[in-house]
Formats: structure tokens, sequence, C-alpha cells
């Protein structure tokens, strides 16, 4: 099991998104980084932010930052542990997580929306992670 | 959580004298060329007169409205300086009316970016109402605008739950004389909207029964739209059906069946209507396969028989037999594309339907070999089964 928004849980994502068949193929022709980032709250004391460098269908880079001035991501999602915990349970859809406001998008809103069979793969490999999640 | 959104709906015979009690001072009426020559502009001009409104009419939407048509029409809306805008029209008028809608409240966007996530504030300068005069689309009662980037040929799936209409009029006198092509079209996009809205993986309580309640209605009542066009009891609950349905899916998503159709009209440019009533029953049968639940609730809803488990195949079959009624291809062979134009578009088919923005909402998203496969079924007719 890794911890959420760890170090550790970045890499296994990694390694997660390298070995699915089904992202490769949803993915082979985005390009584009991004920030995801856990707000401040409950078990979180300060703000986690994930950097994942997503580029034809594999994961270049990703990595825990100290803050959000390490990277200069196209792409910035922010949302609270409860709706991050939705999502990877697949329990909420993160385009109605964006429309209904519980997750924040900064960047190309019109180049996301046209992706959203990579959208949903990449989800599927935040589920294949065994994650712990903060009490 | 999630939204329902809803203009209010005036509907029935005489419908439009509720334009004869629109306060206001101007309206700027959004349409095109056909329907000022069948008078329907004039059935609404000279009701919003009586309101005592000015009235400035656009007639220049194009099937598949532009950008730039959207623009030029904003430009004329912000010049005349309305405070109501009228949609009449298909769905391309009334799309068109969104888009120049949310353009004259904010001249800094850009029609491409409007978008159901950035907020944005309308009504401060108008507010819109939508008239239908097709029993399809439903763009009355969605906040979807479809328009076309004609430089980069592609269709752009646009629209924030902000630009719904406030009032929507859906009155049957707009029907009336739809010939049977047009009305078999247009209620195979109404069966389709209604069918995907009940079974997309966003599906809700509050859209169910308008969704059931659609499907029943179209299956009821297209067949008898189609043979005698002037029976005015068909008419109408078809007119409601698009609405009903349009409700249903607009506050659910549609799904696969659009997407694949989105691109089949894209590429040999057939009807909307036509296209996702095409592919529909193929859609049906693939997402039947691995989550049949939904499909049998409206099997049983229909009081079709047969177990439940085969409930997908039973209405992809009731679909086909509906189609066949109502004189629509059961394949793309079938509407007259040779199987080499189709295996020459099959590449940019697949490409398409992959980045259509409603593949997302599809209770099961099929990878690239499987829309080749579907594909392959389509042109020949062929029954899903995998």
């Amino acid at each position: 099991m890794f911890n959420f928004a760890s170090e550790e849980w970045v890499q296994a994502l990694k390694e997660a998104i390298n070995s699915s068949a089904g992202y490769a193929e949803a993915a082979k022709t985005w390009e584009g980084d991004f920030y995801f980032i856990v707000e401040a709250g409950g078990p979180i004391a300060q703000e986690t932010v994930m950097y994942v460098d997503l580029w034809h269908g594999v994961c270049r880079e990703a990595c825990l930052c100290p803050d959000r001035s390490l990277k200069n991501p196209a792409f910035v999602i922010t949302a609270s542990l409860p709706v991050w915990r939705k999502v990877i349970d697949k329990k909420l859809d993160p385009i109605q997580g964006m429309m209904t406001r519980q997750m924040k998008l900064q960047g190309d809103m019109v180049k996301i929306m046209k992706a959203v069979k990579a959208a949903k793969e990449l989800v599927e490999c935040t589920t294949r992670v065994p994650t712990k999640f903060p009490a | 959580m999630w939204y329902f959104n809803s203009p209010l709906i005036v509907f029935g015979e005489d419908a439009l004298n509720e334009l004869s009690a629109i306060q206001g001072r101007r309206a700027f009426v959004v349409t095109d060329e056909v329907l000022l020559g069948l008078g329907h502009v004039d059935r609404v001009t000279s009701k919003l007169k009586e309101a005592g409104l000015e009235v400035q009419v656009f007639a220049q939407v194009e099937p598949d409205p532009s950008l730039q048509t959207v623009k030029l029409g904003a430009e004329q809306m912000s010049a005349f300086g309305p405070d109501w805008v009228v949609g009449l029209g298909g769905g391309s008028c009334m799309d068109a009316a969104k888009a120049m809608w949310v353009l004259y409240e904010h001249p800094e966007i850009l029609p491409e970016e409007i978008n159901p996530i950035t907020p944005i504030t309308l009504r401060q300068k108008a507010r819109l109402i939508t008239i239908p005069t097709t029993s399809g689309t439903g763009a009355e009662a969605t906040w979807a605008i479809v328009l076309t980037d004609t430089a980069e040929q592609r269709k752009l799936a646009l629209g924030s739950r902000e630009n719904m209409a406030d009032i929507a009029i859906v009155d049957p006198i707009f029907v009336a004389g739809l010939p049977p092509q047009i009305t078999a079209d247009t209620g195979m996009d109404v069966l389709t909207h209604a069918v995907e809205g009940y079974t997309t993986s966003w599906h809700n309580d509050f859209c169910d029964g308008l969704c059931l309640k659609a499907i029943q209605l179209v299956m009821d009542y297209l067949p008898r739209a189609v043979a005698d066009g002037t029976d005015q009891e068909a008419r109408e609950r078809m007119h409601n059906a698009a609405t009903i349905a349009g409700l249903g899916f607009g506050n659910s998503l549609a799904a696969m069946a659009h997407a694949m159709g989105h691109s089949l009209g894209a590429v040999f440019h057939t009807p909307h209507g036509r296209a996702v009533g095409l592919v529909l029953p193929y859609t049906v049968e693939f997402t039947g396969l691995t989550a049949p639940e939904r499909y049998a609730d409206i099997v049983r809803f229909l009081g079709l028989p047969g177990p439940s488990d085969q409930a997908a195949q039973i209405l992809a079959e009731r679909i086909r037999s509906l189609a066949r009624t109502v004189q629509q291809p059961l394949s793309l062979h079938g509407a007259g594309i040779p199987p080499a134009e189709c295996e020459v578009a099959l590449p940019r088919l697949v490409q398409n339907a992959e980045s259509d923005a409603t593949l997302v909402a599809s209770a099961r998203i099929p990878n690239s070999a499987e829309l080749v496969r579907l594909y392959h079924c389509v042109f020949e007719g062929r029954p899903v089964d995998f």
C-alpha cells in the first residue's frame, strides 16, 4: 500500500501509467504536463503538489514537489482530499468534478474536453495503485 | 452533486401566444432563410410586435452554423441592443442564438471558448427564448452548442449551463408541414437522445423518467407522424417527445451513438438524426454486453417480451423494427454509401469518434480496434456480438 500523494505513490502511479496499454492508446496524441494538487484541510496540513508529465501515451516524469514554484505545467487541477478520493474510487467522473467546481482546472479547457478518453484511462491507472488514504 | 437545468416550457397548441405577453423593448430573432420563406418568422415577429417589442431578424444561419456566422450575428445583435434573443428553427438556429447571446453579453469571449467549466454570467443584457421548428434536436431545452470551425473542418461541442434558454415555446404548428424524411430523421434523433440519456454513465434520477417517456412517445407516435403528416396528435406528441428527450439527455449527456454518429455526419454528410439513429442499435448491443441493466429497464417499460439478460439485443431489434417502419437505413450500405468509401474513411471515422466529447459518458468505452469492428458492423448491417 502506498500513502496517497507521497513520493512513493507518485512513482507507483508513473509505473501504472506506463504499463497501461489502454492509456497508451487513448493518450497517444496527448501532450501536456500537470500539477495535481491536494488542498490543505483535514489530515492534509499543507497543500500537496504532485507533478506528472504526460507525453504521447507515456509518463515521462512524475514527482512530488515542495511547492508550486518548481515547474510550470500546462494544467493545474486542484481538489480537496475527499474529492480526489472520490475520483480514484471512481465515484466521481473527473469531468463532472470540474463541471460542478469540486475540482478546479487551470489550463486549456478545450484541450481537456477533447481528451476525455485519456482522462478516463488515467483514472483507471490511479485505481491500480494500492492506495492508503490519510484518516 | 449534479444539476438539473430547464427553461420554462410552454407547450401544446397555441403555445406561441405566450410571446404576446412577453415584457421588454427589443427582440432579436435568430433564424434561417427557409423559415423566413415558410412564414414561420412572421408568425413569431407578429406576436412579439403585439407585445409591443421592436423586432430585428437575423436570417443568415446556415446548417451546421460556423463561428463566423455567430460572430456576424453577435455584431448585429450588439448594434440592435435587444433585451430578448429568440432562437427560431432547428438545432442550428437555436445553437447559433445561444452562442450569439453569449458573445453579446461578453464581447471579450470567443465562441470556441464557451465551455461548461469556466463560469460566465449572462442575463445582464438579454434573456433567451427558443422555439423549435423540428421535433428532433431538443436544443430548445439543452445548454449545448454545436458550431463548425470551417477553417479546420471540424465540429465544436461547446456550451455552458448558463446559456440554457429562459423560455422554450414548443408549439406543434411549426412542425405541421414537415416532410416524411425530415420527420423520420429527426424522430430517430429523439430516440437516440432518450436511449442514451437513460443509459449513459452520467444517468440520474431526475432524467430517467423523462428519457423513458420520450422513448415510449417515439415508439408510439413516430410511425404515425411519418405515415400521415396531418396526424396532429402524432405531431404534437413527437414535438413534446423531442423537448422531453432534450431535457433528459441534456442533463445526463449523450454517449457513444452520438460520438460515432457525429463522425459519420462529418465524413459522409449524413443528416444528424439519421446518422445517430443508424448507429444506435449497434451501440446498444455493444454497451449492453457489459452493462445490460439499464436496457432491461427500457425493455420492461416498453413491455417487450424476452429474458432480461438479452435486453440490449431485444431493444436493438425494436429500434431496427422502428427504423424499417419509418424507412430509415439499417446499415451504411443501405444508406447508399459504397463499401470502398467506407473502408477509405475508416481511420477518419475512428479518429473523429475517439475525440468526440460524448464518448466519455458511454457505459462502455470502445478502444480503437473495437471502434473499427463496430464501424464494420454498421457498414454491413451486422449485429454486434463482442
